[in-house]
């Protein structure tokens, strides 16, 4: 390639680099500026604040912040029970699929993807209503059942707002699951046919196995996105704010820090470490999930 | 991000054209009775999946007292059109003004996003220059970071110069998505040969305009789903308009439907029957999109996984 081209080239690219600096790099490093800092009032706080280098003051108070920490823990306990769940369902539902004819199947799959059209926080604000006790049906449905259930009772609300997510995201991740199925080789299945396979022993031994990178990429976003977890809690916490506090998650914290409590050092320390966790929980995942494959 | 070469194989076949398969030969060994046993599965996932949206339908029919006492899941009583009148004139109408902010923000930061997004994508796909990896590891490296390190930061630099509380506060952070670069890029391998740029240069076209009349115009398909995605992404967004828009007037539906939710703690009114009509409303664009676009959509979820 001539040497013009290569830099008219790179000039596609300026654009959103420059916008890239501006709107990532800037603010991460700005992020990571204040969270050595902190505000310390002089005098009897008559004379303003002024900022102080504090070091890793602030990463040392996160890190032994109950709430903080607590937070944390709280949000992969539940991940680990939420998205083994979400995607067990999403690839039962991608196998069925795979088994039916294709004209089947994509009706089936436009049903299934219903949840995924509809925001977030829609999502939440419909369910709400359906668990809540005075206009959901869920609560007569239950009585009838002989249950009594409140699902905003503090032993509730995780797997109200779990059923919530996977109501919400087993549509998506079948279909990535099901777009992997289909690249399995048609010849396989006959060939196992031909030796006596169940479907089901298929299923095991063929699909599964072939889908697994589909599994851990699936595995892996909902980590990140729940690690992040904040319009749910946010709009339960409208309706029942004795049971979902403003520490219930770490986006919430990181929120209340910069916004109620005006502390955005504290705030832009426990985003930077929120950042950190993030990335060693998805190497963890990664390392722990493709060990096996090759 | 790390990826199984795999996956990322998979998509890159998958992305260019859908895969369609006519027809299933081990679907046809199958046992009438198996059929059977799927399609049970298969519509009870389906209910489970449908009955909160019918529900919501349901609910937007009603009055108050339908709502409160009726059986969820059916009609009683049709109040539909009473429910969007009281939804667009209540507080002077500031329903609409948040609906049109939303297609405002969504709309025309999608626009900018996705032009952004497929010269930078072109870029990178189909040129050599120094640093290219390294936009290249910054785009993919940058789906990692958690969006709360990037908005606040953004809100205390934006309230330096003044943008807080304007709508620029929505759109400039919508013109930068690193997704939507790699979903450029990824199409741009899948649609542009090297070929024949190289005749068009040798006809004499400069590079702008091998990028406009050329480029642009082979990658409708893909420029088509990198605008949708992010239409949706930015129409579903809550994090950003909570943090960066303090005045009800340039609220997003979301952050309205969110503050009307949490009235009735804060001051006792209660606004559930236009909550749930908004809510219903608020889908509506979206499902008209979707279903307007499902060719384009479709390999952009799959796409969507490597993010």
């Amino acid at each position: 390639m001539i040497r013009s081209q290569r830099w008219k080239g790179a000039a596609f690219t300026v654009p959103f680099q420059l916008g890239f600096v501006f709107l990532y790099l800037l603010p991460i490093g700005y992020a990571v500026y204040q969270s050595l800092y902190r505000e310390q009032q002089s005098g009897l706080g008559l004379g303003g604040a002024t900022e102080q280098f504090a070091g890793f003051d602030n990463y040392r108070q996160g890190l032994t912040d109950s709430a903080f920490m607590g937070s944390v823990l709280r949000v992969m306990l539940f991940a680990c029970v939420q998205i083994p769940v979400m995607l067990l369902i999403s690839l039962a539902l991608a196998l069925l699929l795979d088994a039916l004819t294709s004209k089947v199947a994509g009706r089936f799959r436009i049903l299934l993807l219903v949840p995924y059209m509809i925001p977030g926080v829609v999502a939440a604000i419909v369910w709400i209503n359906l668990y809540s006790p005075e206009v959901g049906p869920l609560t007569p449905l239950g009585e009838l059942f002989g249950f009594d259930w409140n699902f905003f009772a503090p032993s509730m609300v995780w797997p109200a707002i779990g059923n919530l997510l996977t109501w919400h995201g087993i549509g998506y991740n079948m279909v990535i699951i099901y777009s992997a199925l289909q690249g399995v080789p048609r010849e396989l299945f006959e060939a196992a046919r031909l030796d006596g396979a169940s479907e089901w022993r298929i299923a095991r031994s063929i699909k599964i196995p072939f889908v697994r990178g589909a599994l851990v990429l699936t595995g892996m976003l909902s980590i990140i996105q729940m690690l992040q977890i904040f319009n749910e809690p946010a709009l339960f916490r409208n309706v029942t704010p004795q049971t979902v506090s403003d520490t219930f998650t770490p986006i919430m914290i990181i929120y209340n820090q910069a916004f109620n409590a005006g502390n955005y050092h504290y705030a832009a320390t426990l985003s930077v470490l929120l950042a950190l966790i993030l990335g060693v929980a998805s190497f963890l995942f990664y390392k722990l999930t493709s060990r096996e494959v090759d | 991000m790390v990826l199984t070469d795999k996956a990322m194989k998979d998509t890159k076949e998958s992305a260019g054209r859908p895969v369609r398969r006519l027809n299933r030969p081990d679907s046809a060994a199958r046992s009438r009775g198996g059929q059977r046993f799927l399609l049970v599965g298969l519509i009870l996932a389906s209910m489970y999946s449908l009955f909160p949206v019918w529900w919501l339908i349901v609910a937007s029919t009603k009055d108050r007292t339908g709502l409160y006492q009726s059986n969820g899941l059916w009609f009683s009583g049709w109040h539909l059109w009473d429910n969007l009148e009281q939804l667009f004139t209540y507080e002077d109408g500031i329903f609409l003004r948040w609906t049109a902010n939303s297609f405002l923000y969504a709309g025309l930061g999608s626009l900018g996003g996705t032009l952004l997004a497929l010269a930078t994508g072109y870029g990178l796909a189909r040129f050599e220059f120094p640093g290219r990896n390294l936009v290249f590891a910054a785009v993919v490296g940058s789906f990692l970071i958690p969006i709360a390190l990037l908005t606040l930061p953004l809100y205390l630099l934006f309230s330096e110069i003044g943008l807080v509380d304007t709508p620029w506060a929505m759109l400039i952070p919508c013109l930068i998505n690193p997704f939507s670069v790699y979903l450029a890029k990824v199409y741009t391998e899948a649609t542009i040969p090297y070929e024949l740029l190289e005749a068009a240069r040798i006809d004499g076209a400069g590079e702008l305009r091998i990028f406009f009349s050329i480029v642009l115009r082979m990658m409708t398909t893909g420029g088509a789903t990198v605008f949708l995605l992010a239409f949706v992404n930015t129409w579903n967004a809550f994090f950003l308009p909570l943090t960066v828009l303090r005045g009800e007037e340039n609220w997003t539906l979301n952050l309205g439907l969110y503050n009307w939710s949490g009235k009735r703690l804060e001051s006792g009114v209660d606004l559930t029957s236009l909550v749930l009509t908004g809510a219903l409303l608020s889908i509506v664009p979206m499902a008209i999109m979707m279903v307007a676009m499902r060719r384009y959509w479709r390999t952009g979820v799959t796409l969507g996984a490597l993010k």
